[in-house]
Formats: C-alpha cells, structure tokens, sequence
C-alpha cells in the first residue's frame, strides 16, 4: 500500500483474478452471480469514488449513467447483435459522452448544487424510457440474450461465465483507475479538489480537470450498466431509480472514499449484507412484516456503525489496523486530506 | 483548502441522510418467511435441469415418498416467489403472498400434498428488476425449490422468466394480467392465473357498448402494458365512433387534471379506466373537483372496494377535505373473476374467511387476500395432479392437460397451447363498499374476433374439506 507501482498493481490484480477464478469453481451457481453483481458494483463505485474522493465532486446521477450504458447495450445487442465486447467498449463511449455533456454543467457547480443538479439526472432520466415506449420497451424493458460461449460446453453454468466476464471488467477497470489516479490527471484533480485558486495557479485547467474526472465516473458507471445488462437479462426503468443512485453513494462512503479499495469493500456490503440478514430473518422464523424489514434495517444499522466508528470508511478501518501491527507512515496517494485527518485522529 | 472542505463536507452528509432516508423506506432488502416446519436443507445439486428419469406421475398410493425433483423430499415440497413486501408497491400486494402461505399452512395441518408439506419461501424484490433477478436465482440456485410460484408484477417477472425457461422451472400463476406469459412455445414452463387484461378489455367493452350505446365514451388509462392490453381488449368491442377522448396516465405523475378536463371537454358520458387503485381515487376526486360526473366503469384491478375506499379517504384527507370513501364508489362499474367479497353464500369465501381467521387474522379480508387464496388452492390443484412423485417436468405436464375449474367463476385456459389462466369474469357495480354481481359470467378468448359468450357452468362448490380432491 505504500508504493504503488505499475508491477504491484498488476500483481494485486493478477491476485484478484485468480482469487476470483477459485472462488468461482469452489463456490455454488448462486454465489457465482453474486460474484458476478459484487463485480458490477465495484466498477460503478470504483469510478464514484474517483469523482468523489479525488476530484471532489459529488453525484447522485450515477446511477442514470448506468441506464446509458444498460440501454446502449441492450440496444446494440437486440438489433445489430454486436459481440459483447464490442457493445461493451461502444456502451462506455457512449456513457462518456454523456458524462462529458453532465460535467460541463457540473464544473460550474459546487457542493449542495451539484449534488441537486446530478439528483435531478438520477429521478429524471430513466422516465424517458416510459416517454419513448417503442425504442425503450417503456416498463417492460427489453430483453438481453448473454449464453456462455460455445468453446466452454454446454454445462458451464451461464453465472459461472458471468462472474468471469464482470470480474476481468471490474479488475481492468481497477487497474486504469489506480494508474490513472498516479498520473499528473489523477494529481491535477486532487490538487482541484483540494484548492482550486492554488491548482489553477500551478497551472492546471481546472473546468477541464472537472470535466474529465466525470467523463471517467460515467464510463465506468457506463461499464456497470452493461454489465447489469448482461447479468440481470433484462433491461427496464425500475433498476435503475434513485435509489440505485443513492446505494452506489452508500458503498463508496462504507468502503471509504477516494479508495479504489474501499470501493470494494463497500460493493461486498451493499451485496452481501441484504442476502445475510435475510438468511438470518428467514432462520428466526419471524412474521413476514417484521422479517421483510430486517435487511433494511441492517443496511442502516450497518451505515451508522460505519460512520461513526470509522469515518473514514472501511478502508480507512483497515489501514488503521494495519497501522498498529506496521509501524509505516502509508502516504498513500490517494487522499491528502483524508489522511491528514486520520492522522489527526491518531494523535488525540 | 478550507472552502472547499467545508462545501464536500455538507454535501456528502446530505447524501448520506439521504441514503438512510431512503434506505429505510423502502429498497434494497429480500426477507422471506417459510410456513410450517422447517426448510429441508435440500441437497446440493445446483442447476438441476434433468431430465425427468423417475417413474409414472400416477403410481400408486402405496408408493413411497421421495426426493422426485429438486426442491421435493419424502416430507417437503419448497417453492419459492418474489413479491414486493417493501417499497412503492407494497401497500396492498404485500398482503398476497401472506394469504397464500396461510392457505398452504392450512393444508399442511390437514394431511398436506400426498403428506409433505408445502414450504413456500417469498422473497422481497421491491418491485425492482435486478432483484427479482437475484432473489429467484437465490431460490433456483441455492435453495433448489421446486417452482417459483406467483411471482407478482409484470416488470419484474420478465427479468427472470426466460432465465427460469432455460432452468425448465415451472414457473407458475404468475402474478399479472399481461398477455405475455401465453407463450408456450418460448416459454413451455411460464403459466398466467388471473384474468389477462385483453379478455378483461373485451369483457368490459361487450357491457359498454350494449349498455351504453349511442353514449360518448372516454378511455382514462395507464400508459405501460396493463393500459394498452387493456384499451385493445376495449378497442375489439367498442365502435371507434363511440370514443372520444383517450387519456393516458404515468403512475409516478399524480397529477391527473389534465386528463380529467380533457375527458370533461370532450363531453365524455361514460369513463372507461385501466387504473391501480391509487389511479382510480384520483380520477374520482379530480371529477369531483371539476364538477365532472361521468359514468365510471374500471378494471378489477383498480377497483377492489375497500383498497379504493381508503385511498380515497386518506386522499381528500390530504387535500384537506373529508369524503365518505364508500359512498364515493358506489355505482362504479367493474368485472370480478373471483366470487364477490359480500357473497357470503358463497362456499369459496366461507372456505378462505375461515382460512384467513385461523391462519391470516392480521390482514384485512380483502381482495387481495382472496387472491392470494385462490391462487394458492389452484397450486394445490396442480400438485395434487402432478403426482405422487412428481418431477418439475409433471407438474407443467399436469397443468397442459388442464385444471379443473375452482375458486375462480370461469373455468381455466390452461392446455398444451394456452398458457392463459381464468377465460371470464362477471359484470358487477360497487354497492355500499360489495361489489354486486350484475349478470353472468361471460368468457372468451385474446383474439379481435373471439366471440363473448355466456358461461353455461356454474362454478363448483369448495370441497367441504378445504382441499381439492386429488
């Protein structure tokens, strides 16, 4: 964690990829599509938590970008049946553009406005599916076909191939981001984020520095989205609400933001917390009225825990532990300020 | 530095509440109950799709019991749904499938199916496509049940049907009106159970036109599948000439004067409404408010009395003004395809009243209650014919050659190529918070052409024991 170079980053992800590899053959059909989601979720935090933890700028529209790229593929696949990773490249492109268009107004914006403006992105734009019925199914949504490539045979579990297929996305992704984070644009948006008189003094196109780091946030929401497409098998408004907005927010703040890793960690929360206190609901035998609330409750129960005993997010939890075994001064290159404060912490 | 701190710092706590808010109101969650005894913690085969090797549906009744299919063991039958229990569309829905685990613990205290019990796990999806996706995955891939049954809404069921197609899952009684589930050659596992909307929309527009002829008539509806089968079904039986204004709604704009005035303008006699319940209220009281007093005739599902009559309430309540909700739906004009809630001469209701004050007594005896029950008994129906012993594959086999006609007041569709569910429904007007039967039953088919007939049958009592006989 302390240097993060291009060989250790690639070695972390070589480790993910084999790590996910097992756990996909180990572990049950269901597990593998919960794989599968938990890959969809890192790639939309991942690029989130970029727009928020280094440039920032906050979102409540990322989950609207995911329909972009959801829409797009489904698209592309249903009328010129495209192969995947084509439309895959193609529905990021697309999402970046509109990201692009978002960001111009959003480099103009601060804080509370910002957050409003992005909130009206979210609730508005999935009603154009109801608005355009026959390009967007309205609220029956259309339909996307994803087997598993004939090479694999006839029995490899479909989700098997799915958790694949997300978690190579989600991985590359990761890799771009943390590099990208490194490079003189990942410095420019901290410097931005941190003063942007003292940025643009130094020399560095503030607006442009916005814009990009939203142009990125999209194409990674837009990645997710295509993958939802896939994953899901069916592409309709009520995925994509406010609410999705609002949980991909949830899970860059429980993880930790600015964190590529905390991105994951968050994305394992939002995914696997519901199905867990559901299990445990289902096992005490409580009325379906108080059962069918449990998991709700837990997902708050669980966001307060966070933010009150670790601000910082779970990333910020772990290195904290990791601090007291390993003495090392872990600069990381992330977050300037977050671990100024974390510092400060330490010390009372 | 400090400036820019200060502004992210308000903004993500804003969100943040936000998230609480909105995380504690409805979203992302999937509980589930299960009746009776224990979930077999059933054995790990995972995808389960094979072929039906065991024996004959039919065997003898000595035959013993055993683990036929995935989701069955010598003591349990599991089957699983996803309903919405939080969220928009919980009010009312969230009643369903509580019904139909009260009805199949009812059973399993009477001798259950061929002696197991039905285990039926209902999982929360939130109206929400992507998780109805996971919640059925869950239950097809890790919990192996034998069926999903009832899965409610039509949105949320198209994002896992073809998944359970290719899993050969039945995929029974769907619940929703659409069209879509009648396709036996794509999806050979995938049934409907309520009235479909087209057959609904010829039903109420046969009435119409002969009950109203030479009157305008207005269309008020809602602008997704559900309206638009609807207004087809309409369209078939009512002369274009007749219609003179077509007003859609979407349910998240709660602001219907538009079309209410454009209705009133148009000079509309009798309205015609493919509404939800809360649709229904607001173009009643929009009405009210523009001094509009047209004919209402709407679909049973925007029509159950009691469901309507508080909306209306809690409606005018927030405008500021008190109604008596009863005496505002009366005269509206709707169908029933189950026996009305105020026949208590009825063997059905007796049978699923008593059912619901042993096992249910915490929800209101509404229709959506009876629905739940119904829907359950047609299961039972089902299984009982699928065999002692049955694969997934018989119980699909045993639906295709029919089911006998039950709670419902028009006989089934059901056959090798009709997926369809119930074929007819009753006219009936709202009295005093009772939908009161007005003639009988008439049934008939999707097509443009389909002629309307009168029912000859009559609907069979409820066997005195509660459970259909096998």
């Amino acid at each position: 964690m302390t240097t993060n170079s291009t060989p250790r980053v690639l070695g972390v992800a070589l480790a993910a990829a084999v790590l996910v590899a097992i756990l996909s053959i180990k572990l049950n059909t269901f597990r593998d599509y919960q794989i599968a989601e938990i890959a969809v979720e890192v790639t939309a935090v991942a690029g989130l938590t970029i727009l928020t933890g280094l440039s920032g700028q906050i979102s409540l529209g990322n989950g609207a970008f995911m329909a972009i790229g959801a829409y797009t593929t489904a698209l592309l696949l249903l009328h010129l049946n495209w192969p995947f990773y084509l439309v895959l490249v193609l529905a990021a492109m697309v999402t970046a553009a509109a990201g692009a268009v978002v960001g111009v107004a959003a480099a103009r914006l601060h804080g509370p406005y910002l957050a409003g403006a992005t909130l009206l992105l979210g609730v508005a734009l999935p009603s154009v599916a109801y608005a355009y019925q026959g390009e967007f199914g309205g609220d029956q949504g259309l339909d996307v076909n994803f087997t598993t490539p004939s090479f694999l045979g006839v029995n490899f579990p479909l989700t098997r191939w799915e958790a694949w297929v997300c978690s190579a996305v989600a991985i590359v992704t990761l890799v771009l981001l943390a590099n990208l984070g490194r490079s003189r644009v990942g410095r420019s948006w901290r410097a931005v984020r941190d003063d942007e008189v003292a940025a643009a003094l130094a020399g560095v196109n503030v607006a442009r520095s916005r814009i990009l780091a939203f142009v990125v946030s999209a194409a990674c929401a837009g990645l997710a989205g295509a993958l939802l497409a896939i994953v899901t098998g069916l592409v309709a408004p009520e995925a994509f609400t406010i609410t999705l907005s609002i949980a991909l927010l949830t899970a860059a703040v429980i993880g930790g933001l600015g964190t590529l890793a905390g991105a994951v960690w968050g994305s394992l929360v939002i995914v696997l917390v519901p199905t867990y206190a559901t299990d445990v609901a289902t096992s005490h035998g409580l009325s379906s009225s108080v059962a069918s609330n449990i998991p709700i409750a837990a997902y708050g129960a669980v966001l307060i825990l966070v933010m009150l005993v670790f601000p910082q997010g779970i990333q910020g939890a772990v290195r904290w532990l990791l601090g007291l075994f390993w003495h090392s001064p872990t600069p990381s290159w992330h977050t300037a300020s977050i671990s100024k404060t974390h510092e400060k912490e330490g010390t009372q | 530095m400090k400036r820019s701190n200060r502004l992210r710092a308000p903004a993500i706590a804003v969100a943040t509440v936000a998230a609480l808010a909105v995380a504690a109101c409805s979203s992302s969650s999937s509980p589930s109950t299960s009746v009776s005894s224990p979930a077999s913690s059933s054995t790990s085969s995972s995808t389960s799709s094979s072929p039906a090797t065991s024996s004959s549906p039919v065997s003898s009744s000595s035959a013993p019991l055993t683990a036929s299919a995935p989701g069955i063991t010598a003591t349990t039958i599991t089957i699983g749904s996803h309903q919405p229990l939080t969220g928009p569309a919980a009010p009312g829905y969230s009643e369903i499938a509580p019904a139909s685990a009260a009805y199949f613990a009812y059973v399993n205290a009477h001798g259950g199916v061929y002696g197991r019990d039905i285990d039926y796990k209902y999982l929360d999806d939130a109206y929400n496509p992507t998780q109805t996706a996971t919640v059925v995955r869950q239950l097809v891939l890790q919990d192996n049940v034998y069926a999903i049954f009832d899965g409610l809404g039509t949105p949320t069921h198209l994002a896992v049907e073809s998944f359970l197609n290719a899993q050969k899952v039945p995929d029974v009684f769907v619940a929703s009106g659409c069209n879509c589930w009648d396709q036996p050659t794509t999806d050979p596992e995938t049934f409907g159970w309520q009235l479909d909307y087209i057959r609904e929309g010829k039903i109420l527009g046969a009435y119409i036109a002969k009950h109203f002829k030479g009157k305008k008539i207005g269309y008020f509806y809602q602008d997704d599948e559900f309206g638009m089968d609807g207004v087809k079904g309409l369209d078939y039986e009512i002369p274009s000439s007749m219609v003179v204004s077509r007003q859609s709604y979407v349910d998240t704009n709660v602001n219907v004067a538009p079309q209410v005035a454009a209705l009133r303008a148009a000079g509309a006699q009798v309205v015609v409404s493919f509404s939800i319940p809360a649709f229904t209220a607001l173009l009643k009281l929009t009405s009210l408010k523009l001094g509009f007093s047209p004919t209402l005739v709407v679909s049973n599902v925007g029509s159950d009395p009691i469901t309507l009559s508080g909306l209306l309430e809690s409606f005018a309540k927030q405008g500021g003004a008190t109604v008596n909700g009863n005496s505002l739906t009366n005269g509206i004009i709707t169908d029933g395809y189950a026996p009305s809630l105020g026949d208590a001469n009825n063997s059905w209701i007796a049978l699923f009243k008593k059912v619901h004050d042993q096992y249910d007594a915490k929800a209101p005896f509404d229709g959506n209650v009876l629905y739940g029950m119904g829907v359950a008994y047609t299961f039972v129906q089902a299984m009982l014919k699928a065999g002692r012993n049955p694969t997934r594959a018989d119980l699909v086999a045993a639906i295709n050659s029919g089911l006998p006609q039950g709670p419902l007041v028009a006989p089934y569709a059901y056959s090798m190529t009709d997926h369809d569910g119930v074929t007819g429904a009753y006219i009936g007007v709202i009295n005093n918070g009772v939908l009161a039967p007005e003639g009988p039953v008439q049934i008939t088919d999707t097509s443009a052409t389909g002629a309307i007939t009168t029912y000859s049958g009559t609907q069979p009592q409820a066997p005195a024991s509660g459970i259909p006989a096998p």
